[in-house]
């Protein structure tokens, strides 16, 4: 049942990763990667880890996606309006970099993490993450949280300019 | 009986009783918008008083012809209605109507439906992008705008109660209220709850924060090439939503199925008291004006979000002290 689960959902993921970048339309695959994340959530459903999956949809799918298809509608023009992408040579670097990736992806696979405990092991869940977050990993908790703090007080420094 | 059936049993019987309830709270809410205008409502479709009125709208969507504009894109303008409604009724998964008496009472409730209810914004600019028509559209900007802004109240005001119960589980949270209902606790159930209510009405779109529906302007605003059973299909996500932020309200503010009586008057009471919260949205909506879009901004960042968040604070310090539960 569960490996079913995640066969079914691992493929959706796929496909709408696939989907991601394979659309032309910036908004379609926008959309596509709000199933992407979507997806993933449920994958942490599957692992018994409810809040990360709530938490997941709340931040990614919820908000943060909203918020980029708002900018690709906002900010991004048609291509009638830009016309041909001055910078095409650039492209060439995905394959490099690409090539790069999938063969770390390959190296991890081959070292194997081994199979996940499974999630029973961690009761609650957010009683779990909690404590983890304020002792074991507080101090990158809070250099995280400074950094955002940094970038977003960047933002109202960057936009109060322009006005 | 086996779990899964027991689930998928309660889910049929939650879905269907949602769907019917939802049809009757639009009449309610005519009534209701009739009487504060002086005027009867629905009158003649159901003799006295439009009881047949909610049956005989859903037939006449379901008959209308189902209109698609040229220049739609397809496949976003169809999607969307349903990616609008699955999240609407979502939210009832993890209601609990009375101990023991709901789909799931999941140990992550609240936060189960704060997730689930804020995919409804997904098919909201689905609708309003693929229609391919300028007013859907920045009514679809508006609605991000919007929605983006009172996610965070709404969040931290739920917390409130959560913070004070000690538990995410809905079911835990009412127990938590035995005696006394959060929404009476001294100073920070009542700050929670108007924090609450205010970006409720935000979240469900109502005046005075309606500006992504202002018909004035946008005609009908995200859903104004949607006809037929489409249209419906919004219009049912859209009460649904309403209604089920209004049983949130009442479960983690009202004290849930607590009340007089013996224990099977719990729904009974539930229901009355969502009813209450519900009517309350609709009292303010035909009360006020709509406010521009930077005065509704300005309001969640620079008033509600502050408050909201010093609010849980607060709560959190006096439960530090006080401990939590009941």
């Amino acid at each position: 049942m569960t490996h079913a689960a995640f066969l079914v959902i691992a493929a959706l993921a796929v496909a709408s990763a696939l989907g991601l970048v394979l659309r032309r339309n910036a908004i379609h695959g926008a959309l596509f990667l709000v199933v992407n994340l979507g997806s993933v959530a449920a994958l942490y459903l599957t692992l018994g880890a409810e809040f990360l999956a709530a938490v997941q949809v709340i931040v990614y799918a919820g908000a943060i996606m909203v918020l980029f298809v708002f900018a690709i509608m906002v900010l991004i023009p048609g291509k009638e309006e830009t016309g041909l992408d001055p910078r095409r040579g650039w492209r060439l670097l995905a394959l490099p970099v690409g090539a790069l990736l999938a063969l770390q992806l390959l190296l991890v696979v081959r070292a194997g993490v081994g199979p996940v405990a499974p999630a029973a092991a961690v009761p609650g869940g957010v009683e779990a993450v909690a404590r983890l977050l304020f002792t074991r990993y507080l101090l990158p908790f809070e250099l995280t949280s400074v950094l955002l703090l940094a970038a977003m007080v960047g933002v109202l420094l960057l936009a109060r300019r322009r006005v | 009986m086996p779990p899964l059936a027991w689930h998928a049993l309660m889910a049929f019987i939650v879905l269907n009783a949602i769907l019917g309830l939802v049809a009757y709270v639009t009449l309610l809410e005519r009534k209701f918008a009739a009487r504060m205008q002086s005027r009867i409502g629905p009158y003649y479709v159901g003799r006295p008083h439009g009881w047949l009125q909610p049956i005989a709208d859903a037939l006449k969507l379901m008959l209308k012809e189902d209109v698609v504009p040229t220049a739609a894109d397809r496949g976003v303008y169809n999607l969307a209605p349903i990616v609008f409604l699955v999240p609407c009724i979502l939210i009832y998964a993890t209601i609990p109507f009375a101990p023991d008496l709901g789909v799931a009472d999941l140990n992550i409730g609240v936060l189960f439906f704060l997730a689930v209810s804020s995919l409804e914004i997904v098919g909201l600019f689905m609708g309003g992008w693929g229609s391919n028509n300028k007013y859907a559209l920045l009514s679809a900007m508006r609605a991000v705008n919007q929605i983006i802004s009172y996610d965070l109240p709404f969040i931290f005001a739920a917390l409130v109660p959560v913070l004070l119960a000690g538990s995410l589980q809905m079911s835990t949270i009412v127990a938590a209220q035995q005696g006394l209902w959060f929404v009476a606790y001294p100073v920070f159930g009542q700050l929670a709850f108007v924090a609450f209510v205010v970006a409720t009405l935000a979240a469900e779109n109502r005046v005075p924060f309606d500006i992504l529906e202002a018909e004035s302007e946008l005609v009908a605003g995200f859903r104004v090439e949607y006809s037929g059973m489409k249209f419906a299909l919004i219009q049912l996500g859209e009460y649904a939503h309403m209604l089920g932020t209004s049983f949130l309200g009442a479960l983690l503010f009202l004290g849930g199925w607590l009340g007089p009586g013996p224990a099977w008057l719990g729904p009974l009471w539930f229901l009355l008291k969502a009813v209450l919260v519900f009517l309350l949205v609709t009292w303010v909506r035909w009360s006020f004006v709509r406010i521009r879009v930077d005065q509704i901004l300005a309001i969640s960042w620079k008033v509600l979000l502050p408050a909201s968040i010093l609010l849980l604070f607060a709560t959190g310090l006096w439960v530090a002290t006080r401990g939590a539960g009941a």
